[in-house]
């Protein structure tokens, strides 16, 4: 049996979730990193994408984050997502609004940086939304 | 002095204020207590948001190369004052208390030779500032269809902020928005927004831990990530704080409105009584005399 550790997924407008878990696995910026128990402090960026949660049961439970940061600490690691959904939740309309959101800010980049951050974000979205058509 | 009748209107008039201030009451609360789960439900976020970013900005603390956002652009000649009120009037001394606060910030800045921009959040702010600053408002954020302040509003008015301060529009930023104390105590509050201030206290306990925090990407990239997303995070908390404010504001205000029309009708019903026992008495006088007269 794996050993758990105190997993907090906030979002600015609620607490989604605040319990003992075996996994996460977490999509950073600088690639997709699981953390268990005693991993050692560490704070990354998040990208669109899916967020699993192992429970202590063994199965995974599936949340969709957009833009935030996770920070593991010694009492365990907080996922602060600018917005967090339960993938059974999320509906294909918000998916297209986020979409056209970040399209738009590919059109409204004023120079390279940000306009090439806002690519990636674009590309983020369209590949979720591509393993949530699989799944 | 009044006829009967006058009386008798006048006791319907405030009786019927008085429903309606009553049932504002109610409408309030029964707002105010959702309005106070939502800002409670949004302070975790902006809590460790907090403590992440004082535990960062510790690092960079002297550093040449720390972002703009946290250590100004170098000068305060250009302020943006940022004034969060309600949509809605009656709810007491709410929308006044927050207009005075800014009021007088923007007054002190005047007189110190600062040029001030004015983004009302709210039309009673700009109602309230428009007379004595209107030259200065440069923008109005109307809120009044939104129901529920959600993150993607204070993010849209996060956002703009962000862009004029990238084009050096303004140098210092304050939020103007009233804490949520109870019920009864509301509190105006001005919060500098940029350059980000931490409270060096809140750095202590993650100090130790600090030391041994990897990041990724690197410190400079996190930092430059979070700080604009943390204007957001506490415009969104000032909104939230603010609607809370105002439930509670108007919840207090109704009631007295509705105890001063009880009073009012208790006086009033007490001179309608007098004066309908003196038109008895005339009444029964002039029975008597004529009575006697024969």
């Amino acid at each position: 049996m794996a050993e758990l550790f105190q997993f907090e997924l906030v979002s600015p407008e609620r607490q989604l979730l605040s319990e003992q878990v075996a996994e996460v696995v977490v999509p950073g910026s600088e690639g997709e990193f699981g953390v268990l128990k005693n991993h050692a402090p560490f704070i990354s960026t998040i990208l669109p994408g899916i967020l699993k949660v192992r429970s202590e049961a063994g199965g995974w439970d599936e949340y969709f984050v957009r833009g935030g940061f996770a920070d593991v600490a010694a009492g365990g690691l907080t996922v602060l997502a600018e917005q967090a959904v339960p993938v059974g939740e999320i509906s294909r309309e918000q998916l297209d609004e986020a979409i056209a959101n970040a399209q738009e800010d590919v059109a409204d980049a004023k120079d390279d940086a940000s306009r090439q951050k806002a690519e990636m974000t674009l590309g983020q979205l369209k590949d979720v939304v591509e393993a949530l058509k699989k799944a | 002095m009044p006829s009967l009748k006058d009386l008798r209107n006048r006791i319907a008039s405030v009786k019927a204020t008085q429903k309606i201030t009553k049932a504002m009451q109610m409408v309030a609360a029964a707002k105010l207590r959702r309005a106070q789960e939502a800002a409670e439900a949004a302070r975790p976020y902006a809590e460790r948001m907090g403590a992440v970013l004082a535990n960062l900005a510790v690092a960079f603390e002297g550093r040449d190369d720390a972002p703009k956002l946290m250590s100004g652009t170098g000068n305060d000649q250009v302020h943006l004052l940022l004034v969060a009120t309600a949509e809605r009037g009656l709810c007491g001394g709410f929308n006044t208390n927050i207009a005075k606060l800014a009021r007088e910030k923007a007054r002190s800045l005047l007189k110190q030779g600062k040029t001030v921009k004015i983004i009302c959040v709210g039309k009673k702010g700009y109602d309230a500032l428009k007379r004595e600053l209107g030259q200065h408002i440069i923008k109005t954020i109307d809120l009044r269809s939104v129901k529920h302040v959600g993150f993607n509003n204070a993010d849209e008015i996060g956002r703009e902020v962000l862009s004029m301060y990238d084009d050096g529009e303004f140098d210092v930023c304050t939020l103007f928005y009233s804490t949520f104390k109870s019920v009864i105590a509301q509190e105006p509050t001005s919060q500098q927004l940029i350059p980000a201030h931490f409270e060096a206290g809140s750095s202590d306990e993650g100090a130790g831990a600090n030391a041994v925090y990897e990041y990724e990407p690197e410190e400079t990239e996190i930092l430059a990530d979070l700080l604009p997303r943390n204007i957001s995070v506490q415009i969104f908390r000032a909104l939230l704080e603010n609607a809370a404010s105002e439930q509670g504001a108007r919840m207090s205000a109704m009631d007295n409105a509705t105890r001063n029309a009880g009073e009012m009708i208790d006086k009033l019903t007490i001179s309608y009584n007098r004066q309908r026992q003196a038109q008895i008495t005339t009444e029964l006088i002039e029975i008597i005399s004529g009575a006697e007269a024969l």
